[in-house]
């Protein structure tokens, strides 16, 4: 292990995670009011990003080779059934990832 | 000032969960790759990302360039951008809170802010300030627990990074249920799966978060004329 290489790598990756974060403010927060695009995309975008994010959770899943995504479809089930019957967010996260943990050793 | 903090704990829960099991699932992986604990609060306190926490497992372990870890970080982290442009509204008159508020802005922080359900009488800018500082502390605190258990214990932990998913699908619900803006929800899933077959999983993200600004654009006028209906 080299060290000061370790060290370097971490502050790269800090600084360019950083500079991602800070981009969007130093382009577009500068003026006095927000461009009315702007501020719809900022109420619209939510949605659609959410929705990428729960594909981007899924985009390993094989559906073609053994267990075909199996797993993954009943936890996900699990999670919505859960979320619809109690609407308790933590009992859903928790209540999906134990049949997941347990589904992955079954099948 | 209490009840802030109290709603943002409350609120906070889930990432509290979320966050101290992944992280604790990061902490283990790099102690595996001969990383300790100091190397766990460093990266969870400067990098505080997830996703890319367990990628720079991977570069660290290997040595890679200097230049490569650059591009690599850009790639994985390069979504947040976006989270960015649409806190721009949110977070416009946070004063001294709004650097850490950019810095701290990861998936599942982003998903508790644009929720938009502040609790009447608390401040604001507190509220998303600490809802920040909160999430990072789990997260911190699941790095280095999972780095101290990592060298001991032989706890079977296929299959946790399932709470991500699950955490997600769960938002994904909330803002579904909350009844408007389906076409929206609906564009992001739509897009991001024709954009998954078209690029393949490493490469679909970015393109896929540019398209749907592109048709979230172009319902602006469409949507502007139903709001004011």
């Amino acid at each position: 292990m080299d060290i000061s290489h370790s060290v370097l790598l971490i502050a790269i990756i800090s600084l360019v995670t950083m500079a991602i974060r800070f981009l969007p403010v130093l382009i577009f927060g500068r003026k006095q009011k927000t461009s009315e695009l702007i501020t719809y995309l900022g109420e619209a975008l939510p949605y659609a990003i959410i929705g990428m994010l729960v594909v981007y959770c899924m985009k390993d899943i094989s559906f073609l080779d053994k267990p075909y995504g199996i797993p993954e479809l009943i936890a996900v089930g699990a999670v919505v059934l859960l979320h619809l019957w109690k609407r308790k967010t933590l009992l859903s996260i928790i209540g999906g990832t134990v049949i997941y943990m347990v589904l992955i050793h079954l099948i | 000032m209490k009840k802030t903090f109290l709603s943002a704990f409350v609120k906070t829960l889930p990432v509290m969960g979320t966050y101290i099991i992944l992280g604790i699932g990061f902490g283990m992986l790099l102690e595996k790759g001969g990383y300790g604990v100091l190397w766990a609060f460093a990266m969870g306190v400067f990098i505080y990302a997830g996703a890319m926490q367990y990628v720079a497992v991977g570069l660290l372990t290997s040595g890679v360039a200097a230049l490569a870890a650059a591009f690599t970080t850009f790639t994985v982290n390069a979504r947040h951008f976006f989270y960015g442009v649409s806190m721009i509204d949110r977070y416009q008159d946070t004063g001294r809170y709004k650097p850490y508020l950019y810095f701290a802005l990861t998936d599942e922080t982003y998903s508790l802010v644009c929720t938009d359900d502040i609790p009447e009488g608390v401040d604001r800018n507190r509220f998303y300030f600490l809802l920040s500082l909160l999430n990072q502390c789990y997260w911190v605190f699941g790095c280095v627990t999972g780095s101290l258990l990592g060298a001991a214990s032989a706890f079977d932990s296929t299959g946790i990074e399932f709470v991500m998913t699950a955490l997600f699908v769960t938002v994904f619900l909330e803002q579904w249920m909350s009844g408007k803006n389906h076409l929206f929800s609906l564009t992001g899933v739509g897009l991001s799966l024709v954009c998954l077959m078209l690029f393949g999983s490493d490469y679909f993200l970015i393109p896929s978060m540019i398209i749907s600004i592109l048709f979230i654009s172009l319902y602006r006028k469409k949507h502007i004329k139903k709001e004011a209906e």
